[in-house]
């Protein structure tokens, strides 16, 4: 955090959905970014800045669209800034937003990340096969699901933890109308019964390929005063990295996460996040990366995620609700996942969360994640001026 | 605005080295740069890399260059897909914040893995240009032809900025050119895509740069005489060739405005002109007149590492002002189909 303050004035999000043929990648990043001016009330020419992030250019087969969608986003004649930082490039984009607002060089800045996974294959595309390395997993969950395993002979959680996340958050997405997946049927049985892909995933506790963007307008202080809707004030944010492969990584816990997350409390003064948050979007692709993150960003002890899960705390009626929105695992437009997560937290606490609206949401946490757990960036947003 | 400063640049021999990986390329420069620095490590306040995964063709390329520098304990980072230039901009606005002193940027690319001016061709609209398939070479002859009839100059001018450009390159242990050339010899060249010649064309190079900043006092403390970014901005114009003027730069010349450059009188500039014709736009974009040193090093014409190319105009342009050469330098650098987005960053001593 700088020295000027920010606010969220303005989000904007598409429906998302496995293809988006309705659309351009110009025509869906376009959806996105006019509705948060429109939320903002704000017109093209009010922006100073855009800032645009999404994972992999292999996704689309556009090389540093940026340059392509500069017209589409109003941004001609002004900076554009293209971020990209693995998974987490939704949360990153908005803080190197923010970051222009609290450095005092910009006064409203549009953000936008976005993803249009049915252009091409993303699991195939995140399957890496760089010269000189073996190849070792297919997709992404090839990665994380010996991360999960892990976790689960750490910790002895019961084999049911995974279900009962994907369950609760395909529930919850039942009253997101902006969600890719919904599943009014979704119960244990049927996340069981869904095919087994890694070990000890499901199909039905892996995240959907979505076509989707998400926007938000961020802005000083003076015009965030004068807002049409109230605003969400950043009270802190940290982005944190630490390389893929070192023996002395803890990839389950990994160290980045948790000095990102003390990070960005200390700044917003969160000691104990459970008591002191009123819920979280957390980037959670994967079932079991609940109970995991649960525990890597302070929420409880090590090795004790799972019970607050089980427990049912984390659910929409529980003391501290993760992923009111439905979460990764209900849409997941890669490059725009982060960003949903800021931006859904944001509206948590301008009370204009909707059908999903947590009662009584003044602080809450927004978080990303992304490469092999090791890119993260966090912020703690609030309905009070920090 | 915080005073910030360079205070350490590296950048890699550049060359066509099919035995190295970007990491291997990388990291001893990264290296160089914070041992010039006098930072340690671990002390860098944050750290911030542009790279772009399409020249190796794999994704990801920028998690790999972690390993260049050694990111443990974890750091506070981030990535442009951008030139390091751009990268550089971000970590000077994150300087701003006031909480942290120091920040390592840097830019790699290999460009020798595929055939770079094709491969640019994936960075147009996708549905209406892309598809047509236009070469970045076909493309840039396009803006030389409507250059040169707009302005009345002749294919000699071009000559005549590749054969300064290659004389300031003998003086350049980094530079991939190294054979001085007159522009009588460049003009009997016959054309790749009228009315450009391979001279006028950039050598497909693989290489790094890396830049060290510091504020403040911290930076005096690091650096007999950093140089001080006194202004930086950078401006983006539309892409459709058709929708904008390309004889000018008006998004270098706005940028330029933003920055300062018209400021005060200036000795140096180093420009990211991929092209011949791009650095006669560019000079015209900023108003260098004739006494201004243009592209010392021999610019992009002489080591063009994609990614790391404008970054390493900063870094030469501030190298300048630190050894006493100019009093006040302009880097430039440049992104995008017929110098789509630019970034101009005007440098001082004290």
């Amino acid at each position: 955090m700088g020295a000027h303050r920010c606010a969220v004035v303005g989000v904007g999000q598409t429906r998302h959905k496995a293809v988006r043929a309705d659309v351009s990648i110009a025509g869906l990043v376009r959806e996105a970014a006019m509705g948060a001016l429109e939320d903002a009330e704000m017109e093209w020419r009010d922006v100073d800045a855009v800032v645009i992030g999404k994972a992999p250019d292999m996704f689309e087969g556009v090389m540093m669209p940026e340059l392509y969608l500069a017209d589409a986003l109003g941004a001609v004649g002004k900076p554009m800034i293209r971020v990209h930082t693995a998974g987490s490039v939704g949360g990153s984009t908005a803080l190197v937003a923010a970051g222009l607002v609290e450095a005092g060089i910009h006064e409203r800045v549009l953000t936008v990340a976005f993803e249009k996974q049915s252009e091409s294959d993303a699991m195939w595309a995140l399957t890496v096969h760089p010269p000189f390395q073996a190849p070792l997993v297919a997709g992404a969950g090839g990665y994380f699901a010996p991360l999960i395993r892990a976790y689960i002979r750490r910790s002895g959680a019961p084999d049911h933890i995974g279900m009962m996340v994907a369950v609760k958050d395909r529930t919850n997405a039942l009253r997101n109308p902006n969600a890719h997946l919904h599943l009014p049927d979704i119960d244990m049985k049927m996340v069981e019964e869904s095919p087994m892909l890694w070990e000890p995933l499901r199909y039905l506790e892996t995240c959907p390929s979505s076509d989707g963007a998400c926007a938000m307008v961020l802005t000083g202080e003076r015009v965030a005063d004068g807002a049409p809707r109230p605003p969400a004030w950043v009270h802190g944010s940290a982005m944190r990295s630490e390389p893929t492969i070192f023996a002395g990584r803890d990839q389950v816990n990994p160290r980045a996460g948790r000095e990102c997350a003390a990070d960005v409390y200390a700044q917003a003064g969160v000691t104990d996040p459970r008591r002191d948050l009123d819920c979280a979007e957390v980037y959670v692709p994967f079932s079991w990366f609940e109970p995991m993150w649960l525990e890597n960003l302070g929420f409880c002890a090590e090795g004790e995620g799972w019970k607050l899960t089980e427990a049912g705390a984390t659910a929409f009626e529980g003391d501290i609700p993760w992923n009111p929105s439905g979460g990764v695992l209900s849409s997941n437009p890669i490059g725009a996942s982060g960003m949903i997560r800021f931006a859904e937290i944001a509206q948590q606490v301008r009370g204009l969360a909707g059908g999903f609206q947590v009662e009584g949401a003044r602080r809450a946490l927004g978080h990303a994640y992304g490469g092999g757990s090791q890119f993260f960036s966090m912020w703690v947003v609030g309905t009070d001026k920090p | 605005m915080r005073d910030v400063a360079v205070v350490a640049f590296a950048q890699s021999n550049a060359a066509t080295d099919a035995h190295r990986n970007e990491v291997e390329i990388l990291m001893p420069v990264v290296t160089e740069a914070i041992d010039r620095s006098g930072i340690g490590r671990h002390d860098l306040g944050f750290v911030c890399s542009g790279s772009c995964d399409y020249l190796i063709g794999a994704p990801f390329s920028f998690v790999q260059a972690l390993d260049a520098i050694g990111a443990w304990p974890p750091v506070r980072e981030s990535h442009v897909e951008q030139d390091g230039a751009w990268a550089l901009y971000e970590a000077w606005v994150r300087l701003q914040h006031g909480d942290v002193d120091s920040a390592l940027v840097y830019g790699f690319g290999k460009t020798s893995m595929g055939d770079l001016s094709e491969v640019l061709t994936l960075q147009l609209d996708p549905y209406f240009v892309a598809p047509l398939w236009p070469d970045a070479v076909s493309l840039a002859a396009l803006q030389a032809r409507a250059y040169l009839e707009a302005t009345g100059k002749g294919e000699r001018d071009l000559a005549e900025v590749v054969a300064r450009s290659r004389a300031a390159a003998m003086g350049n242990p980094h530079a991939v050119v190294h054979e001085a050339r007159s522009a009588d010899e460049m003009l009997r060249e016959p054309t790749v895509v009228s009315p450009l010649r391979p001279s006028d064309c950039p050598p497909v190079t693989d290489g790094a740069a890396a830049v060290v900043l510091a504020a403040g006092d911290r930076a005096r403390e690091l650096c007999e005489r950093p140089a001080w970014i006194r202004g930086i901005d950078h401006r983006i114009e539309a892409h459709a060739l058709g929708c904008r003027d390309i004889t000018r730069s008006e998004s270098t010349r706005l940028a330029g405005e933003r920055a300062g450059v018209g400021d005060a009188p200036v000795d140096v500039a180093e420009l990211h002109a991929q092209f011949s014709h791009e650095e006669l736009i560019l000079r015209d974009a900023l108003g260098l007149g004739e006494r201004v040193d243009v592209n010392p090093s021999g610019g992009a014409l002489a080591a063009n590492p994609m990614m790391a190319t404008g970054l390493i105009r900063i870094g030469e342009a501030a190298s300048r002002v630190s050894d006493g050469g100019a009093r006040r330098a302009v880097a430039h650098a440049s992104s995008g189909p017929c110098l789509q987005h630019n970034l101009v960053c005007v440098l001082e001593g004290e």
